[in-house]
């Protein structure tokens, strides 16, 4: 049975260190990697007539960012390394969307790396390492 | 029109400029005769009443439309609420529109153009002058309302232009031009225009000059009395700031702050009306019994109707075009679920939170009667009800909270400055899409509009209450008017959408995603 390893990468330190710590996992079991991207969002939140004028034309631009900016470069490294590698790109709640993407894609881990971008802000409300071991239906390996 | 109101503006801005050495009690005057003076003849044509009536002509167009829209839909307004709900939840979303404004986002921002001054100040004002019964006819006025709201925010959606970069322009006047060329009707282009320029007249009353206003007033109420052209200029400033300057992050701030406050207001009036839960009982009895008799208010029922509608039609803008400006920018397939989302606007906005409002004046006793007959006693001039500390407006329900709380009024201040503030930004937005309509999209047209909108700030703070509010409930009104035409008109269409919806909602075709 082949092996799916969910990675969640924002491009971070940690983040990197979880990524490879996948690929060399997924490398052992001859498994295959998503990297998966989250741009955090919530549609409950609140935005000024402007934002929401221009909120379609700004997904467009962010979603092309991710793509180029974080996920482009880390895919071509790891396909360099020989394992099979396929791209997420979401918005939502970053745990939430981790887990959903891991459920759709029948995958049976995720790893992530301890800390994102924003330890501040996850000190505050909960980090998604933590959110992610409560809630994940799957193994969950957090690389410090 | 235009042109003798900007050149009241640039007087009055002369004026500012030029007198600086005299006193700033007299440049408050002089901006109060001059917009006075400017805009009368306009107010008494809106207001004036029917031949040999004191029923204005213009209060009965906006119900006879709210009715007709609540007749023409089958109470769309009560069919369709749990489903309006189960939208706003994000039930019906597809999960890969994820990233694009969601039906809450769209509600939460019309809403904080609307949920403001008139929740506060205006139905102190329809209460002092209504009495208690005014509020009956504001309830009733904000359920039919809603009606209307469902219609024009249909029509928002379906007839906004969307650009190739992704934004998009909607409200009445792309309604009232593409969808009158589809149903083969004339007029839908002089339509528009009018409708532009009033609203842009109301961006500048309503959703400018009476909030500054009102600012100001609250302001002097809690640190004591200064002039209010300073007031003017640092809140111009800072709308500046937001609107020109393009600093959306104070904005975002006031739009995360003011559900909050809304809460809380709604919170605190709850709290002071179970305190006095005894007289609840009391309270929807002079409701009821004003209603119908005006318990002594100047024009009986009749003067209670007419102040209720009024205060309702000026804080939820049910049929007046704006939500359908704001509502437009939603991701959606089905126009017509915006309109389900909409008409949630007027029953948060009049009949929770200005009912509330309306309770707390009452219970907290804020108006005179006389003992023995029950009737409310009329101030001196008779225009309205007398109050136990001589309050009217935003003063009024003040005093009326801090008689419950002390510390309420500096609470009330902030609230009212964030609403004022959070309006003022929407409206800046709904008149700056008429105006690109009228003018042409493009910075430069765009930047004489944000300093226009700038220097009415500073106008609306020095005037005094009265020409404000009625200039500005004139030109809500005459935006009304030119709207509902095109209601009217496209009425059958909403209702095709209507029904197309409704039988794929229960054929199952359209189905939840959560």
């Amino acid at each position: 049975m082949s092996h799916k390893i969910v990675v969640g990468f924002d491009g971070s330190e940690s983040a990197r260190a979880a990524l490879s710590f996948a690929v060399e996992a997924a490398r052992k079991t001859g498994g295959e990697l998503l990297i998966a991207h989250v741009l955090e969002w919530s549609p409950y939140s609140f935005l000024t007539p402007t934002e929401l004028e221009e909120r379609h034309k700004r997904r467009g631009e962010e979603l092309e960012r991710a793509e180029k900016a974080i996920l482009a470069p880390v895919v071509e490294s790891v396909k360099a390394s020989g394992v099979t590698v396929s791209t997420a790109l979401r918005y939502g709640h970053i745990a939430e969307t981790l887990v959903s993407i891991a459920k759709e894609e029948g995958a049976d881990q995720i790893v992530i790396g301890r800390t994102g971008h924003s330890s501040l802000s996850s000190r505050l409300f909960g980090s998604v390492a933590g959110s992610l071991a409560q809630a994940a239906p799957v193994a969950v390996t957090i690389v410090p | 029109m235009t042109m003798h109101f900007k050149a009241a503006a640039t007087a009055a801005t002369a004026w500012l400029v030029a007198s600086a050495p005299v006193s700033a009690q007299s440049i408050d005057e002089r901006v109060n005769e001059v917009f006075a003076n400017s805009t009368g003849w306009f107010v008494n044509f809106i207001f004036s009443p029917f031949p040999g009536t004191s029923f204005p002509w213009i209060v009965a167009w906006l119900v006879i439309a709210a009715a007709i829209f609540t007749v023409y839909f089958g109470l769309i307004q009560f069919r369709a609420f749990p489903h309006s709900i189960a939208l706003v939840k994000g039930d019906y979303s597809d999960p890969n529109d994820a990233g694009e404004v969601s039906h809450f986002q769209a509600l939460a921002t019309a809403l904080s153009g609307t949920v403001g001054l008139g929740n506060i100040a205006g139905v102190a004002v329809a209460i002092g002058i209504g009495g208690p019964g005014a509020t009956f006819w504001m309830i009733l006025a904000g359920l039919m309302g809603m009606a209307s709201k469902f219609t024009e925010c249909t029509l928002g959606v379906k007839y906004r232009n969307e650009y190739e970069d992704g934004t998009v322009s909607g409200g009445p006047m792309y309604y009232m031009t593409k969808g009158f060329t589809e149903r083969g009707l004339p007029g839908g282009k002089a339509l528009a225009i009018l409708f532009s320029i009033f609203c842009i007249l109301g961006a500048l009353g309503g959703g400018n000059m009476f909030q500054a206003n009102q600012a100001h007033a609250q302001l002097t109420n809690v640190i004591g009395d200064y002039p209010g052209w300073i007031t003017g200029v640092i809140f111009a400033g800072i709308v500046f700031a937001v609107i020109v300057g393009g600093l959306q992050s104070i904005a975002k701030v006031t739009e995360k702050v003011v559900p909050i406050m809304g809460v809380m207001y709604v919170a605190t009036a709850l709290v002071i009306i179970l305190m006095n839960a005894d007289m609840i009982g009391w309270a929807f009895g002079q409701i009821f019994e004003g209603a119908f008799t005006g318990l002594g208010v100047a024009g009986g029922m009749v003067g209670a109707l007419i102040q209720g509608f009024k205060r309702a039609a000026f804080s939820n803008e049910a049929g007046v075009g704006s939500a359908a400006i704001a509502h437009s920018a939603v991701r959606t397939k089905e126009p017509i679920t915006e309109g389900f989302v909409s008409l949630l606007e007027p029953f948060i906005d009049t009949v929770v939170i200005c009912t509330m409002t309306a309770l707390v004046i009452i219970i907290t006793g804020q108006l005179v009667s006389d003992p023995e007959t029950g009737m409310y006693l009329l101030n001196e001039g008779s225009s309205a009800i007398q109050t136990v500390d001589g309050n009217s407006g935003v003063a009024l329900t003040s005093a009326a909270f801090s008689s419950a709380f002390g510390w309420f009024k500096y609470v009330l201040a902030i609230a009212v400055i964030l609403f004022a503030f959070s309006t003022m930004i929407s409206w800046s937005y709904y008149g700056l899409k008429a105006w690109t309509f009228l003018f042409g999209e493009g910075k430069a047209s765009e930047l004489v509009f944000k300093v226009i909108f700038c220097l009415f700030v500073i106008i609306g703070a020095a005037a005094s209450l009265g020409p404000v509010i009625d200039f500005s409930d004139a030109m809500i009104f005459a935006m009304a008017v030119v709207n509902i035409v095109a209601l009217y008109f496209l009425m059958p269409i909403v209702k095709a959408e209507l029904d197309s919806y409704l039988s794929r909602l229960k054929s199952g075709e359209i189905r939840k995603f959560h």
